[in-house]
């Protein structure tokens, strides 16, 4: 009973969020530097646009919101994943080091790695999920104890460290590197939303279609990993299995946000929550809500960002850190 | 009674010489070596003799003052880290982990947006109440959450008061089109470093030391537990003032002088302890030895690996002191956030 409770209640959160986005999207659509008119948006999505309102629409606000949503979708699926299967509120992608890790894998593969425009876009998130695979696996090793496994606050922790040495170590790569690319790297290192081409949203897309229902898929097991080990394990959860597989999910999904997207933090960390909070722990429920959630919040922070300063607006990134952090402080206090 | 203790004290002596030695060691490199070529002999006439000769002048007014830069910032901040372990016992600590460089960096963007015209000495008077803003941020928020302050918890919090505080700043200079002047100051180091700035820098870190090596002692005490401080009549209110005094000058005027850095705060005081043990009166003045050396050093390697390119000398220091975090880390791990 309670059980078609929450979900009818978590269907409707589900219905509002969809709502949201797509208002986010149509007035995202008619503000930026150039302006398409609102009373002008339909006619020219039906093709009865001037050239420039299409150009304008079609090649430059239209992926880049595509591109946010998306992002901010799997970021926070990677988040919702991080967080059961650590058994830690605090976890998210950008703060325990994966987003740096993929940084890492960028960075080499754009510096050292001559390639064509075209194969460019669909390497960069796998080169990026390498770098975070890398990553999260001494993460992981630096966190795990024979007697106790893994160790949720260590994990944190270390990750912490190793998000600013693996930054400090991308620093170096990039200063050895010749002067454009590094002010490409710089700025992608900021959160910039930077593959605005849809182009990149072909590179992005496959992981997302097929690592977010996979994710789903697996929440049943999620719900278990979230007790602790003893309970998982005694309703027969292959946990070694399971909770490998999950992680990995969970680095795939970041890594390929945080390749096009560039480093954005949080967004993992605040999207699981308020999904939690809207509809309870069952991740059947919250899984979506909470991808919805992070698609819509990182969309708002770019629409805003992009907005507030020109020519290039201030990176998503930045946005995000602006609002995600004293939710964090937020969280470690109530704690 | 006496006996041992003038048998610590020339033991300390003995170490401190040889850390002292060292540190001359790499004075000698750092002014040696760059991206021109010169030669000992070069860098022992700019010193001693007022020649004008070409490379003479270089060393002089370029190499010098950043040298020289580098180890009043390396001592800065390992003696901040010190202190800051020794107050919060939390083995973690360390200005740049807690959220004071962040602050300093704040306020330092938020200064040249409002006040351009304020000259080094205003920027430096930012940088130190951003730094004093960051900490009590930090500070405050793992004070006021209920329950015992794990060092797990604190760095937490710092790293998200780092994130917000750098966002802003990040955010503010690109709103306000000085992205690039700050970007240049933060993350140069000690690249454009000279000798007026070393004159407005010295007095604060300068300060910052001498009050705090006056007060390694009370730290001591302080670093065992309240209560026993209290019991020890101890003024325990003053000297944590004057200690959080202390360590925002010295963070403050780093940031002001070498930008954002990490880990030296953590990591030369525990080096320093594996050397001398854990009384504060000899952490203190070997760590602030260590630092300077160390700071050389990274300094020596930013501007020598890709030469005439700079390295941010940041980097380096977040790769060296990743494996003594996680070392620290790992030793404490079992403390649950």
């Amino acid at each position: 009973m309670s059980r078609l409770l929450s979900s009818r209640r978590s269907s409707l959160w589900l219905l509002l969020l969809a709502l949201l986005i797509v208002v986010t999207l149509v007035v995202g659509a008619g503000l930026g530097p150039s302006s398409v008119s609102y009373d002008r948006l339909i006619p020219t999505v039906l093709g009865q646009g001037t050239f420039k309102e299409e150009f304008v629409l079609f090649t430059i606000r239209l992926p880049r919101m595509i591109l946010t949503l998306l992002a901010g979708m799997a970021l926070a699926a990677s988040g919702s994943i991080l967080q059961g299967v650590m058994r830690n509120d605090l976890a998210d992608p950008g703060l325990i080091g994966i987003n740096a890790g993929a940084g890492v894998g960028v960075t080499l593969f754009y510096l050292f790695l001559p390639m064509e425009a075209g194969a460019f876009a669909y390497l960069l998130p796998i080169a990026a999920f390498g770098g975070a695979l890398l990553a999260a696996a001494l993460i992981f090793l630096f966190a795990y104890e024979r007697r106790f496994g893994i160790q949720p606050s260590a994990v944190v922790l270390s990750g912490v460290g190793f998000s600013m040495a693996l930054s400090g170590l991308m620093m170096i790569l990039i200063s050895s590197g010749d002067r454009v690319k590094v002010d490409f790297i710089s700025k992608w290192l900021a959160g910039n939303v930077w593959g605005t081409d849809w182009t990149f949203i072909g590179a992005l897309l496959p992981w997302v279609a097929v690592l977010l229902p996979l994710t789903l898929f697996k929440a049943c097991s999620l719900n278990l990993l979230a007790f602790s080990e003893a309970v998982a394990i005694g309703s027969g959860v292959a946990v070694a299995r399971e909770r490998a597989l999950l992680l990995l999910i969970a680095v795939g999904l970041a890594g390929s946000a945080v390749s096009v997207a560039g480093g954005i933090s949080f967004i993992g960390l605040m999207a699981p929550h308020i999904a939690k909070a809207l509809a309870g722990p069952r991740q059947q429920a919250t899984l979506p809500l909470s991808a919805l959630t992070g698609g819509w919040l990182l969309l708002l922070a770019d629409t805003i960002g992009r907005n507030l300063a020109d020519p290039d607006g201030v990176p998503a990134g930045v946005m995000a850190a602006l609002i995600g952090a004293p939710y964090f402080l937020y969280l470690l206090w109530k704690k | 009674m006496s006996s041992v203790r003038s048998r610590r004290l020339a033991q300390f002596a003995w170490r401190f010489a040889a850390a002292a030695a060292v540190c001359v060691v790499l004075f000698g490199l750092a002014l040696t070596l760059g991206a021109a070529n010169t030669s000992w002999r070069e860098a022992w006439m700019a010193l001693l003799t007022s020649s004008h000769d070409g490379n003479l002048q270089m060393i002089r007014e370029i190499r010098l003052p950043r040298v020289t830069g580098a180890m009043l910032v390396g001592a800065a901040l390992a003696v901040a880290g010190a202190v800051m372990q020794g107050m919060t016992r939390n083995p973690l600590a360390d200005p740049g982990l807690l959220g004071l460089t962040a602050g300093a960096n704040a306020a330092l963007t938020l200064a040249m947006i409002l006040f351009p015209a304020a000259g080094y000495s205003g920027f430096m008077l930012a940088c130190l109440i951003g730094a004093a803003a960051g900490s009590v941020f930090a500070f405050g928020l793992a004070s006021v959450s209920k329950g015992n302050l794990f060092p797990a918890r604190m760095v937490l919090a710092g790293a998200a008061v780092s994130a917000f505080l750098y966002a802003i700043s990040d955010g503010a200079a690109l709103r306000y089109k000085i992205a690039r002047e700050t970007s240049l100051w933060k993350s140069a180091g000690l690249v454009g470093a000279d000798w007026s700035q070393i004159r407005v820098v010295l007095p604060a870190i300068a300060a910052g030391l001498i009050l705090s090596l006056l007060l390694a002692g009370p730290l001591n005490v302080l670093s065992l537990n309240e209560e026993s401080a209290v019991g020890l009549g101890q003024r325990t209110a003053l000297v944590r003032a004057s200690l959080f005094a202390a360590i925002v000058l010295l963070a403050g005027a780093s940031v002001a002088l070498a930008g954002n850095l990490a880990f030296i705060g953590l990591m030369v005081p525990h080096v320093a302890r594996a050397f001398v043990g854990t009384d504060y009166r000899y952490v203190l003045p070997i760590s602030a030895i260590g630092g300077a050396g160390f700071m050389t050093a990274a300094d020596l390697l930013a501007r020598t690996i890709h030469a005439p390119y700079e390295t941010p000398v940041f980097s380096i220091a977040a790769v060296v002191g990743l494996p003594f975090f996680l070392l620290i880390v790992r030793r404490k791990g079992r403390v649950m956030p």
